[in-house]
């Protein structure tokens, strides 16, 4: 059944004011349930002290600190595990024997949660940047190699056959002519995902201790200061959406070719 | 003419199935000559054309090519059903694909391009993606890549088969006037008789099973050929009467 649209939603202007009413009942809503008293005093930070929040976080010289060392470890921990989801991932989908061999190992060590693996980042890297990048690169690789292994699985066979009726032999050559443009849709949405992922993952992380967002966050709940937690979360989501808008355009450069 | 293609007691098996698809298979092809091989669903058309275009492997027999040694032109060129280009590549590196590894300067290779891309009347669409070419376009775009080689021999794999019934009369004149311009030996291979009848200087017919050539029948109808003239619907009914 198709939704029956409404007048309103039709034109771009009358979708934005529709957000705005959404967005502003929420805040409303989230004001009355403070005020109220809805859960334990203090838990529920009011609304409109957040610009205050901010400020006195800007100012007091841990806002951008935080931002900083939390990007360190979110691109690092991006790079590693993106590139090597990417590469186990091509060679476990080119290789039978790869496949194979990884098979059984893959399925074991998949299940375990990125952050079961904080107990070994903090016994070998100790409370570091090193530590925090670790645990999101376990969770960034599994997403890469997935998306990578399924996509390179899945090119037409029809144009390997293609590439050998006009000459082009040898692994390499069908390699970069066939298997990478071919995945590349899928390998882009894998890394997409990764981005998301790997937010996820950091905050978690660092709630543990590495200086960065979440570590603030988690000092300013101990101290009640709940405004500033929903500062950085608000942070969190800004960085996602503008790394998300990014790469959303990278990708639409790269993948030119598909129909819109 | 000389002979191009000599095909000797040639036999195929589907993977480990004891019964070969075609079996003692013959035939000799002259330069220049557009053969149509015909046939029911089944009977091994596209995969001879395979073996002869060296994508797949006999279980018996020889293929010889007569053509001279030429690094800058490849013996065969192929033309899929379903056009098969590269979704990723605009029309214009999809035809140059095959020039690949050729020993050709890049100049040369963008004259070859422009040639066959006028040829197959597609310069306007040369900076295309496939996606934005119609059913009918990206069969040109296939042959055009198939001509940019220079074959000696031209295999065509039921190209028209997937457009509809205007197309593929366009497609099959169109083929004709580069056929007469190019002068290069076709092998087309058609389930649809009167096709084979209006294109082709010779129809093969395959049958049975395992298959070999129940009919090898020269078509000696004078070109311009018409569409849908007694002869040629007599000339189709014989050949269908044989399969």
């Amino acid at each position: 059944m198709a939704l029956e649209s409404h007048p309103l939603t039709r034109s771009r202007s009358g979708r934005a004011l529709l957000g705005v009413i959404g967005v502003a009942a929420f805040v409303l809503l989230w004001k009355y349930a403070q005020a109220a008293g809805w859960a334990a005093a203090g838990t529920i930070p009011d609304p409109f002290r957040l610009p205050q929040a901010l400020i006195d976080e800007w100012s007091s010289d841990r806002l951008a600190p935080a931002i900083l060392s939390s990007l360190v470890h979110y691109v690092w921990g991006l790079a590693i595990g993106t590139s090597l989801g990417f590469l186990v991932g091509t060679l476990a989908a080119s290789s039978s024997l790869l496949d194979a061999l990884h098979a059984w190992l893959a399925r074991i060590l998949r299940p375990i949660p990125p952050l079961a693996w904080v107990v070994f980042a903090i016994a070998w890297f100790k409370v570091s940047h090193a530590g925090a990048a670790f645990v999101i690169a376990i969770g960034v690789f599994w997403v890469n190699y997935f998306a990578t292994y399924s996509a390179v699985r899945n090119v037409d066979s029809r144009f390997y056959e293609l590439a050998r009726a006009f000459g082009q032999n040898g692994h390499l050559r069908q390699a970069l002519q066939v298997t990478l443009p071919g995945a590349a849709t899928g390998i882009f949405s894998g890394i997409r995902t990764g981005i998301g992922q790997a937010w996820m993952t950091l905050i978690a992380a660092e709630l543990l201790g590495v200086p960065g967002m979440g570590q603030e966050m988690n000092s300013a709940a101990g101290v009640g200061a709940y405004e500033v937690v929903v500062v950085y979360m608000l942070i969190i989501s800004l960085v996602y959406t503008l790394s998300d808008t990014l790469f959303g355009f990278i990708e639409k450069r790269v993948l030119t070719w598909r129909p819109s | 003419m000389a002979s191009i293609l000599n095909i000797e007691d040639l036999s195929y098996h589907y993977g480990n199935n004891p019964d070969p698809v075609f079996a003692g298979l013959s035939l000799r092809m002259e330069d220049g000559e557009f053969i149509a091989v015909v046939g029911g669903s089944g009977v091994g058309k596209s995969t001879l054309l395979r073996c002869v275009a060296g994508l797949a492997t006999a279980s018996h027999g020889n293929i010889e090519l007569h053509v001279e040694e030429d690094d800058t032109r490849r013996s065969r060129g192929v033309v899929f059903q379903d056009g098969r280009l590269m979704p990723w590549r605009k029309l214009r590196s999809n035809v140059a694909y095959g020039l690949k590894g050729l020993k050709l300067t890049a100049e040369e290779k963008r004259e070859r391009v422009d040639e066959v891309l006028k040829l197959a009347r597609l310069e306007e669409l040369a900076e295309r993606w496939p996606h934005q070419l119609s059913g009918g376009q990206v069969q040109r775009g296939g042959i055009a890549r198939a001509l940019a080689v220079k074959p000696h021999l031209l295999l065509m794999d039921e190209p028209f088969s997937a457009v509809d019934a205007i197309t593929r009369h366009h497609l099959q004149d169109q083929l004709l006037t580069i056929w007469e311009q190019t002068q290069k030996a076709v092998m087309f291979i058609t389930h649809d008789i009167e096709e084979a009848v209006y294109l082709a200087d010779r129809v093969i017919v395959l049958s049975g099973s395992p298959a070999n050539i129940v009919l090898d029948q020269k078509i000696e109808l004078p070109r311009p050929r018409h569409r849908g003239t007694d002869t040629l619907q007599k000339l189709a009914q014989d050949i269908a009467n044989a399969l």
